[in-house]
């Protein structure tokens, strides 16, 4: 009585049925990863196996910043975007003037709702005039759908097809180069290009990339379809045996951001999407990205709220770079005005190795950090053999980044 | 003669909560139940040997934590047993999953759709949203926005703050949410019609209203205000049955040193001088007691259980007017083997979760046409769990009990009486839904219980089987629940009062009516109320 | 080049309102009408050689009184007296059918005693707490981002007209609210007929039906209008709805308007964040400090000015406005004045409606849920002709008719459907007034699409968006735009799309001409 006319599922759905055996799958490059894995240290990045560390967090952080560290970017989302109004429809989505970047060139943006509160941040790849590439790390594929609306336009995610790589550190030119990626030192910092790879120079093979990173360091990001990554991987491994490369996890790559002073969606700030209490939201203003507004561009999402709130002043967040006495890392420590009023928080610390300083990543309530920004203290719980070692340590507020590596932008790259 | 210093009319899960909360305030309760035994519409009942049944309500979510230890319900037994899964059977012989882990329901929800499987966080936020602005509502009586007594104006203020601390695009969504249908909702947020039917189910269950009737937006957050442990929206079996949730609470009760009596059916409430002085039980035994509070339903209880000269009129007309409206029935089956669903992979979770059939919104909604013409639905909306799969107490090995609550059941078929024909009838609807998606199905059936809201109302006292003893429509919620100027547990009649699901918050096994009634009679007895823990932080 | 003050893109009865108060205000406007007549659809239109019928709405009963001040619309020849209230008129086929005199059932006959006093109770009861809720017809929705002052005192006001109610009153004001009407009805009445046309007339127009939660409201909202100080009246008027539209064109004329017909806005011009123009279809460009939009907020939204310019959340709420229309319109040129059994002269001169049952209601609901029509459609009749003979030809008569449930989206389509659907209508007429079909010598049935096509109403919805709960007030057109303004500076919107809705009241077009007022604009 109750049967319906069956239809056929479709053959794809029925086949990705099994994915809930495979929790956490891994990416395009996990068998190399897996035989690399001596930790077994995973930790979960947007759905994926990924390496909390591999070998030695503490060596990892400083294959960074004196050799080659390959770290793998797969899980990192990724939307294609193109069509004729490809660069109007973004224009309209994201803070930057993207008119003003070139085929060829990558910035470093970020996208907000109505309220003017961040939706995420991440980079913005123009392959051609009307072709880009999207990486972020959070999922927004309903809002760019409905923000296409009227734009004669493709979104398309590609986090599965596009495999990614991360290759930083001093000697990652020399790596490309002798992988034989020919006039990769043509690439000046957020230049991209493709290469030949697999035999083939053109087509579906091809090795996106760029100049670009997470590290503040010189070093290139490489992407390449999946079902070329394997040998992506082992290409670069071959031609850097000698020059130090060692593939690492995310712990030492988060080391080397922070020096850096780049800020992580949900680790420094909550994501709009993803804050259920609304005094988490944050505008640009208010996590140190009012840098990227382009009010000369005409309309974008969120453009009448960030007006509004700048000239309203009713900005009620800062975000600042911490240098704290001593050596004790301040991570998720709270932050006090004279010791007693209790200010902010810290995202994220450390010790920093390069710059010899303990920094820190921290929220603050305006005006602290603004127009006050004397007579700061954090307090720091440090667990030290079941017992709270409580500190009230000084932070003064400074600049980000915390490090400037002249070898970052160096052309040509320099050859270490 | 002894006078007890509290009657409970009726042992369900709030008649006891209720019970518990008042013996440990140092009263005197007695609970007078007239099944053979406790527990309402929360059992577990041996029906065929071997097999226990959650016969009425079966899963566990609502229950409030805190009344869970102020109770020691965990001492005295309770233990509940998180979902693992469920999902929506499809017609083209597919699934929609509802994983725990969140990537894992993000991938099930892109088979369908990649746009829906991302457009779940907001979804999610929104729904959150709202729920951490009701939930602590559940624990708190609510305020009479007619009176301009300080307590009323507090509450009302309180009421206002939460509001004001929206911001305006929540505040906008919370009026908008109480007002929508779940159909509409849901179209704001998804375009697949199986990923719609997936969320659509819990705004319709137990009300007798379709997906597309506004108001069930409501309805559905009424499911998500719940909790297993901390898991918030988590549903869970009772180890034991649902009985196991009833059980506790008498043995908690009597540990207190309160008094229950079975087989005790109350034909009326006595009442003397307005004022409410015992109850005589169908036997004509007369028990005397300092108050009254009743468990049962509001109708039952101003239109059979008290004289009609006791109460105003206009308070009558409410009441009368109280929609308690019978829209549910359950199929509660014995099987010797674990049923498959070729569909489902074997070492699929979903078997440990619920299991739906209905795939499209419009399936749901002309299975409510049918409720609304007199009739069973045709293709009926199924809300499947086997308990077993996590319980193996509550079946002989290797076999399995498995509970499917049916919507829509009228209360009246075409009108008259439900048959034992047409309790048949809405059977063989379920189990020949059940056998499209499982074939050999029926030749597992061991034993089967059917019930028809005719067979709820005769044996758990529920009018026309409604599980939440009232419609959750605005009408009927917060000040207006279970009516207007009664909305605070209290009855025109002095020392009579209301503590089952008709009053705030409303149904399901959530048991804050039991403990908010209590809360009111300790503060009319100037009793304290130290062992009554306040509602959980929502931080 | 001439510049104007404002320039209100289309001139249905909103426009020509908004348009006629801002020129009052000393505005120099200009009305911009797509069609070759403004009026949209309230127009008088000749349907067949010698027949004229009301285009779409067909009856007065909500012209706010403010809009008829305002402009004067007495003085310029609009006739609003109580000796023109129709009544209506529940027809039955069990038996004589039961009538509401004067404004709204103020006499009922054709009742028992007993149906006479529940209806004396009910009547009374829902004026009354329609009562509360017109004074928010005339203003703008309440601000939820930050409550103005004014906001507060409208808000406390209502909330004093609450508590004057007294605690009982005010207790069931809380209670029914929401409720559905079907639940409302068989608390207080008992006769099918009555119950029908009140559930009727609380579910025309809207994506309902009488046991929908909130459908009350719609009731409400029809008893909220009045038409000669009498809440709930309603009139024929003379020369059709575009008699109300010529007196609103006297006012606006007199105050300086300028208007144009058969000129399509093509887009409106945006610069900087600020509307300064309009750019017709011919290229032509106009250039006014205001603009408003007195037309769908959704083709405002996505015609006229583009998504570029909003913002994604903003576009998403406007996408998610419901407006796909439920009810069609059923023009008959006839060979001779029909029969309704059991009705007299007065009452074929009044509103008969088909609406025998808040069940029989109910059922023609379902089917539109589905994508399906009704197959015995409820609706309302007049007769136009029998008290405006210049209507139609000598001894020859007009049927106008409002039929729910006719779905915008028809499953299999209108243009197979069509024809199954009049035949549905037409079997309905026959059973009411027998031998109707044979005097039939044009029938114009207007499907929701056929609206949107002609009237340039999206989805054919008289309401420009369903008037729900969660689409009213605040959340009219959408949350956070409720006052007529829009993300665009200078754009302004004046439709039925916005608070209150639609209906001939002019009330969304007085309420945003005041708003633009007030701002300056």
């Amino acid at each position: 009585m109750n049967q319906q006319p069956a239809i056929a599922p479709s053959t794809a759905r029925a086949a990705a049925q099994s994915h809930f055996r495979t929790l956490r799958p891994g990416t395009p490059f996990q068998p190399r990863i897996d035989a690399l894995a001596r930790t077994n240290d995973w930790y979960n990045w947007a759905g994926y196996r990924a390496p909390h560390s591999l070998w030695d967090e503490e060596l990892e952080y400083f294959a960074i910043r004196s050799q080659a560290a390959l770290f793998d970017i797969s899980p990192m989302t990724k939307y294609r975007v193109e069509g004729p109004d490809a660069e109007a429809f973004l224009n309209r989505i994201t803070l930057r003037d993207v008119a003003k970047l070139k085929p060829g060139r990558v910035h470093y943006t970020a996208w907000c709702d109505d309220e003017g509160f961040v939706l995420d941040d991440g980079t913005l790849f123009r392959l051609s005039p009307t072709r880009f590439r999207l990486c972020s790390q959070e999922r927004h594929l309903p809002w760019l759908l409905d923000s296409a609306i009227g734009f004669e336009v493709i979104v398309e995610e590609e986090t599965e097809a596009v495999a990614g790589l991360a290759l930083q550190g001093p000697t990652s030119f020399a790596v490309l180069r002798d992988a034989g990626f020919a006039d990769v030192e043509r690439l000046k910092i957020f230049d991209i290009a493709e290469f030949p790879h697999d035999g083939s120079s053109q087509g579906t093979s091809r090795v996106t990339i760029s100049r670009t990173g997470f590290t503040g360091d010189l070093g290139y990001e490489l992407f390449v379809p999946a079902e070329h990554a394997l040998s992506l991987w082992d290409r670069l491994m071959l031609a850097g045996e000698l020059r130090g490369i060692r593939a690492i996890g995310y712990a030492a790559l988060n080391r080397a951001r922070l020096e850096a002073g780049l800020i992580v969606a949900n680790a420094d700030f909550v994501t709009a999407v993803h804050a259920v209490r609304p005094n988490r939201l944050r505008m640009p203003d208010e996590i140190g990205l009012g840098f990227m507004i382009d009010f000369d561009k005409g309309h974008f999402n969120g453009r009448r709220a960030i007006v509004s709130a700048r000239a309203k002043k009713r900005l009620r967040h800062v975000l600042v770079g911490l240098e704290i006495e001593g050596n004790i890392p301040a991570e998720h420590a709270m932050v006090y005005y004279r010791k007693s009023q209790e200010v902010g928080l810290v995202s994220a610390a450390m010790w920093s190795p390069m710059a010899k300083r303990n920094i820190a990543i921290a929220s603050l309530a305006r005006p602290f950090g603004d127009t006050i920004v004397d007579d700061l203290w954090v307090e720091i719980y440090a667990m030290r053999e079941l017992q709270y070692q409580k500190l009230m340590k000084r932070a003064k507020v400074v600049p980000r980044p915390f490090i400037k590596l002249d070898r970052r932008t160096a052309n040509p790259p320099a050859d270490f | 003669m002894k006078s007890w210093d509290a009657i409970v009319i009726g042992g369900g899960h709030n008649g006891l909560v209720n019970a518990c909360y008042l013996q440990r305030a140092g009263l005197d309760v007695l609970v007078v139940e007239k099944n053979g035994w406790v527990g309402g519409a929360a059992t577990s009942r041996e029906l065929t040997p071997g097999f226990l049944y959650s016969n009425c309500s079966y899963v566990c979510s609502l229950f409030r934590p805190e009344i869970m230890r102020d109770l020691e319900l965990p001492r005295f037994g309770l233990q509940v047993i998180a979902y693992e899964g469920g999902a929506v059977f499809t017609r083209d012989g597919d699934y929609l999953a509802n994983y725990r882990d969140h990537d894992a329901h993000r991938r099930e929800f892109a088979r369908f759709s990649r746009r829906d499987a991302e457009a779940y966080d907001r979804y999610a936020r929104d729904v959150t949203r709202q729920c951490r602005f009701i939930q602590p509502l559940l624990m708190r009586t609510a305020p009479d926005p007619t009176s301009f007594r300080p307590r009323d104006l507090g509450e009302l203020l309180y009421l206002g703050k939460k509001f004001a601390g929206l911001s305006a695009e929540e505040m906008a969504l919370t009026l908008r949410f109480w007002t929508m249908s779940i159909s509409d909702f849901l179209d704001e947020y998804f375009e697949t019609d199986v990923v719609k039917a997936n969320f659509a189910l819990s705004g319709i269950i137990g009300t007798a209203l379709g997906p597309m009737s506004p108001g069930t937006a409501y309805v559905l957050l009424h499911h998500y205000m719940g909790e297993v442990d901390g898991s918030v929206g988590a549903w869970g079996y009772a180890r034991g049955g649902m009985g196991a949730v009833t059980q506790a609470l008498a043995a908690s009760f009597e540990a207190s040193g309160g008094t229950i009596r079975t087989g005790a059916e109350v034909d009326h409430v006595t009442i003397r001088r307005g004022k409410a002085r015992g109850v005589v039980l169908a036997s004509g035994e007369e028990i005397h007691g300092k108050l009254v509070v009743s468990n049962a339903d509001v109708k039952r209880t101003f239109l059979k259980l008290v004289e009609e000269r006791e109460l105003p009129d206009i308070f009558l007309r409410r009441v009368r007017n109280f929609r308690i409206r019978g829209s549910s029935g359950k199929v509660n089956i014995a099987l010797d083997s674990l049923p498959e669903f070729p569909a489902l992979p074997k070492d699929s979770p979903v078997y440990r979760g619920d299991m739906h059939f209905t795939d499209s919104m419009e399936r749901m909604e002309r299975a409510y046409d049918d409720w609304k013409a007199g009739r069973w639905s045709a293709d009926p909306f199924l809300d499947m769990v086997i308990p077993t799969t996590l319980d193996p107490t509550m079946a002989p090995s290797g076999k399995h009990f498995m509970s499917c609550f049916v919507q829509y059941a009228p209360p009246k078929v075409n009108g008259g009486d439900w048959t034992d024909a047409d309790r048949d009838g809405f059977a063989e609807s379920v189990i020949a839904q059940i056998s499209d998606y499982s074939p050999g199905f029926r030749n597992r059936i061991v034993h089967m219980e059917v019930r028809t809201p005719r067979e709820i109302e005769a044996e758990v006292g529920l009018t026309e089987g409604n599980i939440f003893q009232g419609e959750l429509t605005f009408d009927q919620l917060l000040f207006n629940r279970p009516v207007p100027g009664y909305a605070q547990y209290r009855s025109p009649v002095a020392g009579l009062y209301m503590c089952g699901s008709s009053t705030h918050p409303g149904g399901g096994v959530m048991g804050a009516p039991g403990r908010n009634a209590a809360a009111e009679i300790l503060s009319d007895l100037a009793k304290p109320t130290k062992h009554m823990s306040p509602a959980h932080d929502v931080i | 080049m001439t510049s104007f003050d404002a320039i209100v893109v289309g001139g249905g009865h909103n426009g020509l309102v908004s348009a006629a108060v801002l020129a009052k205000s000393g505005r120099n406007v200009l009305v911009l009408e797509a069609a070759g007549d403004v009026g949209g659809a309230a127009r008088t239109e000749e349907f067949a050689p010698g027949f004229r019928v009301s285009s779409i709405a067909h009856l007065l009963n909500r012209l706010h009184p403010d809009v008829v001040t305002t402009l004067e619309l007495e003085k310029h020849g609009l006739q609003i007296a109580r000796s023109a209230f129709v009544p209506s008129v529940a027809l039955s086929t069990d038996g004589p059918p039961l009538v509401l005199h004067g404004a709204y059932g103020e006499v009922l006959t054709g009742a028992s005693p007993t149906g006479q006093t529940a209806w004396k109770d009910l009547r009374a009861q829902l004026l009354r707490y329609a009562g509360i809720l017109k004074p928010l017809l005339a203003r703008r929705p309440p601000d939820l981002s930050g409550m103005s002052l004014l906001d507060t005192a409208s808000l406390g006001q209502t909330a004093l007209a609450l508590k004057k109610l007294g605690k009982e009153d005010m207790r069931d004001f809380l209670r029914v609210l929401l409720m559905n009407v079907a639940d409302l009805l068989d608390e207080q009445l008992s006769d099918d007929r009555l119950k029908g046309l009140l559930a009727f007339d609380a579910t025309l127009g809207s994506h309902l039906g009488p046991r929908s939660p909130t459908s009350l409201l719609g009731l409400y909202y029809r008893l909220a209008g009045e038409s000669g100080g009498a809440a709930g009246a309603q009139i024929l008027p003379k020369g059709g709805m575009g008699a109300v539209i010529s007196a609103i064109c006297v006012a606006a004329e007199k105050a300086g308007v300028t208007s144009r017909t058969n000129t399509p806005a093509a887009r409106i011009i945006v610069e900087k964040g600020r509307a300064v123009g309009v750019a017709l279809a011919s290229g032509e460009e106009i250039r006014a400090r205001t603009i408003v939009s007195a037309i769908n907020p959704a083709t405002t939204v996505f015609d006229l000015v583009g998504p570029l310019e909003f913002d994604t959340g903003f576009i998403r709420k406007v996408k998610n406005i419901r407006m796909n229309g439920d009810a069609a319109k059923l023009n008959l040129a006839l060979d001779r004045p029909p029969q309704f059994a059991g009705v007299d002269a007065a009452g074929h001169k009044g509103r008969l409606v088909i609406a025998p049952s808040p069940d029989h209601v109910e059922r023609a609901f379902n089917p539109s849920k589905y994508g399906e029509f009704s197959p015995e459609p409820v609706m309302e009749i007049t007769l136009p002709s029998l008290a405006d003979s210049s209507l139609a030809p000598d001894g020859a008569c007009v049927l106008s008719a409002v039929v729910q449930y006719a779905p915008y989206a028809l499953r299999e389509g209108w243009a197979s459907g069509r024809g199954k659907f009049l035949n549905a209508i037409m079997a309905q007429l026959e059973t009411y007034a027998p031998g109707i079909g044979k005097t039939v010598r044009h029938a114009e049935l207007l499907t929701p699409a056929d609206i949107e096509a002609r009237y340039r109403m999206p989805g054919g919805h008289w309401h420009h968006g369903e008037l729900q709960a969660d689409q009213m007030l605040m959340s009219r057109p959408v949350a956070g735009w409720s006052g007529y303004d829009t993300p665009i500076d200078g754009l302004f919107l004046a439709g039925a799309g916005s608070h209150p809705g639609g209906g001939v009241s002019g009330a969304p077009g007085l309420n945003a001409a005041r708003r633009i007022i007030a701002m300056k604009g």
